[in-house]
């Protein structure tokens, strides 16, 4: 398993990410496309996942819910443009506490040797609305990454 | 939370190879120019308008000490953007990390059935392994 690269380049208002899975391709594409799978491994484990809609055809549109013990809840919808397949799947995304700020997702599947390395494409309206999206740590906690300095130096050391 | 510009002028600075080595080099301590040059095969201008990008995205402070200018890093900002895309990582980290799981189960599942459903056609097959 690789670790996963996410790469926000300065003044393009997108979100690169890879990551490799060590299964086939169908299988992979299966669990971002099958309801049931999806909800089963998208977001932290602290939440609980429900989808209410997820219509996989050209114009299909696609909403869940992440849920807490504390009552909080997060809705995220958008819509499916073209026919999606392991090449590609385009969607918008748009986080309901933030209406109106919508992305445009491509997440493409790859398979070499058995792997399949996965990629997202995040495109947002603008820059501020990416570091506005990307900053808000999608919902989740932001308070461990501190200890990550060190870790984020070795890092750049060892690429230097 | 720090604002758009600070951001880009600190991943802009961290993009390129020579400036991650000085501040590489910077965790160590302060040090002169000629200091910071000796590694490279760069001339110390260059090194300056390296610095200049590093000190403009708050990542070193310079001060003087009699004639030699010295560099300081500067954790801080460093530490804000490493803060701002660990929440993003996090959420998509923990999420594959899960995946990982499920394709695993997934395909332990479909070993098994499928290993049921050729056992009849597949006998001398399954022997033969065995006794390989």
């Amino acid at each position: 398993m690789t670790e996963m690269q996410i790469t926000a380049a300065p003044g393009v208002p997108q979100v690169l990410t890879s990551r490799t899975f060590d299964a086939p391709r169908e299988l992979v594409y299966r669990a971002f496309t099958e309801p049931d799978l999806l909800a089963q491994w998208l977001g932290p484990r602290r939440y609980r996942m429900t989808i209410d809609r997820f219509d996989l055809r050209d114009g299909g549109t696609w909403r869940y819910v992440h849920s807490d013990d504390a009552g909080n809840a997060f809705g995220f919808h958008g819509v499916f443009h073209g026919e999606a397949s392991p090449d590609g799947i385009v969607q918008t995304f748009e986080f309901e506490g933030a209406p109106g700020h919508v992305s445009m997702d491509t997440v493409t599947f790859e398979e070499t040797d058995g792997r399949t390395t996965v990629r997202t494409n995040s495109l947002f309206q603008s820059v501020e609305a990416r570091d506005a999206m990307v900053g808000s740590g999608m919902a989740s906690g932001m308070s461990e990454g501190y200890e990550r300095l060190e870790d984020l130096l070795a890092k750049l050391i060892a690429n230097a | 939370m720090m604002v758009a510009e600070q951001l880009d002028a600190v991943f802009g600075a961290l993009a390129d190879p020579t400036r991650r080595a000085i501040l590489a080099r910077l965790r160590r301590g302060e040090a002169t120019v000629g200091e910071l040059a000796a590694p490279f095969e760069v001339s110390q201008p260059a090194i300056s308008r390296h610095l200049k990008v590093l000190e403009q995205a708050g990542l070193i402070s310079r001060t003087r000490r009699a004639t030699a200018r010295l560099s300081h890093l500067r954790a801080e900002p460093l530490r804000e953007a490493t803060v701002w895309l660990a929440g993003y990582r996090e959420f998509w980290e923990e999420s594959y990390e899960r995946l990982d799981e499920l394709l695993a189960t997934l395909q332990e599942q479909d070993g098994k059935k499928e290993t049921i459903r050729s056992r009849p056609r597949d006998r001398s097959r399954r022997k033969g392994r065995r006794t390989s």
